[in-house]
């Protein structure tokens, strides 16, 4: 279940940046604290709408560990002029928070089932909340795999958490670039190319995708090979979100709105439009 | 019990799975298996494509230089084929290959295996398939990889 929305949906909490740590050269991860110590309960999946005072407010996924509720966790790329003071933020200063909104990825319906994670870039980081819930619930899975493509060694996100991943037994984790100097001694190529290899039951599998959509296309191509459903491969979409509410239309995607009815929508749900040029 | 011959250890392959056993028999007299050590070299740009692998076990990178830049663009493992310059004029590699793990893997007498196909056209059309299925899946990734989707 998700959590529910607070009364005034569109009016920000004031929040205060605790922690801010560089990723990458261009990704950062800031964690919230919201004033008065107060919770803000998310699912998996999830976004919030950060508020840089003065300058405008951007929808960024929730990061962190859905169990830990009194710290927003946020990992964004540095694209625009809001995630570019964003950036500079540091703790003590003043964010506002509206939120959770959308939809969350399905870590409930998938016990008992294998789970395949396929990140792409900055895509590993909504579905890292799916990731830690999964691995604090372990024995209600089979087999959990994470398979994760970048640019380059140096792009690769949580890179001390991903090396505690790889480690655990419980869990086959793959990192894959699209080039490397020597230095780098792992895979090289595409996460699809990734896919034929690992271990899982094709048909009692969910998988959860998150990228961008050509990553997302081809790879849901790759599972439909393996033998993997459409209604068994879930996708995070993204779009132009304003109100984060399904009021302003920016988001909108063929008969849903990518902020309220996603952004994580079951792949048979939006097939229709995903492969639709220039959608 | 299954005697372990170069033809099943072929048939195995994701290349050659599902390959009639007498066009595998034809292929296995070009194959021999051959070992690398790590950072040890199975190919090397601008030479002859006289040669061409089918990795049992290990990793190779398929890199490419200049001058001092020296950049890995794929990665080739467990089942995968390595090279196929050898089956397009003017028979020339195009990246140097090098282990990046000791590498089991079982090599092919490229000229051999060019003269079986002109020697059986349907044993050599069925060849000229399956690389090519490996060309385009590789043409696809390197594609993707040129659109730089993460940045």
């Amino acid at each position: 279940m998700q959590p529910a929305l607070r009364p005034d949906p569109m009016l920000p909490l004031e929040g205060k940046v605790r922690r801010y740590r560089s990723e990458t050269t261009d990704t950062f991860t800031i964690d919230i604290g919201l004033k008065g110590a107060a919770d803000l309960p998310f699912a998996p999946g999830q976004f919030n709408m950060l508020y840089v005072f003065g300058v405008g407010e951007v929808p960024i996924s929730i990061s962190g560990d859905p169990e830990n509720p009194g710290v927003v966790t946020h990992t964004t790329r540095e694209v625009g002029s809001v995630t570019r003071v964003m950036r500079r933020l540091r703790p003590g200063d003043t964010v506002g928070v509206r939120g959770p909104y959308g939809t969350a990825w399905p870590v409930e319906e998938a016990r008992g089932h294998d789970v395949v994670l396929i990140a792409g870039g900055i895509g590993l980081a909504p579905l890292r909340p799916a990731l830690y819930h999964l691995l604090q619930h372990r024995a209600d899975y089979g087999r959990i795999v994470l398979l994760y493509g970048t640019r380059t060694p140096e792009d690769i996100l949580f890179r001390k958490e991903m090396s505690q991943w790889r480690s655990r037994w419980d869990i086959d984790v793959h990192v894959t670039v699209d080039r490397a100097t020597r230095r780098w001694h792992g895979n090289v190529g595409v996460v699809t190319t990734l896919i034929p290899k690992i271990p899982f039951s094709p048909k009692d599998a969910v998988a959860m995708l998150c990228g961008p959509e050509i990553m997302m296309h081809v790879t849901v191509q790759e599972l439909h090979r393996r033998g993997v459903p459409a209604d068994q491969v879930y996708v995070s979409l993204e779009r132009n979100m304003k109100c984060a509410l399904g009021l302003c239309g920016h988001c909108q995607y063929g008969p849903v709105f990518i902020c309220k009815d996603g952004p994580v929508f079951r792949f048979d749900q939006v097939e229709p439009y995903f492969n639709v040029r220039e959608f | 019990m299954k005697t372990l011959t170069l033809a099943n250890s072929l048939a195995e392959t994701e290349p050659f799975r599902g390959l009639a056993p007498h066009h595998l028999a034809f292929i296995e007299g070009c194959a021999s298996n051959v070992h690398f050590d790590k950072d040890a070299f199975l190919l090397f740009e601008g030479q002859d494509a006289d040669t061409f692998f089918v990795i049992r076990h290990g990793s190779v990178a398929l890199e490419m230089h200049g001058g001092a830049r020296i950049v890995t663009v794929q990665t080739v493992d467990e089942g995968g084929l390595l090279g196929w310059s050898w089956l397009v004029p003017p028979y020339i590699f195009h990246f140097d290959a090098r282990a990046l793990t000791p590498v089991s893997a079982i090599a092919f007498d490229a000229v051999c295996v060019r003269r079986k196909c002109e020697a059986d056209p349907v044993f050599g059309y069925e060849i000229y398939k399956r690389i090519s299925k490996v060309i385009v899946e590789r043409l696809m990734a390197s594609s993707m990889q040129l659109l730089d989707m993460y940045k």
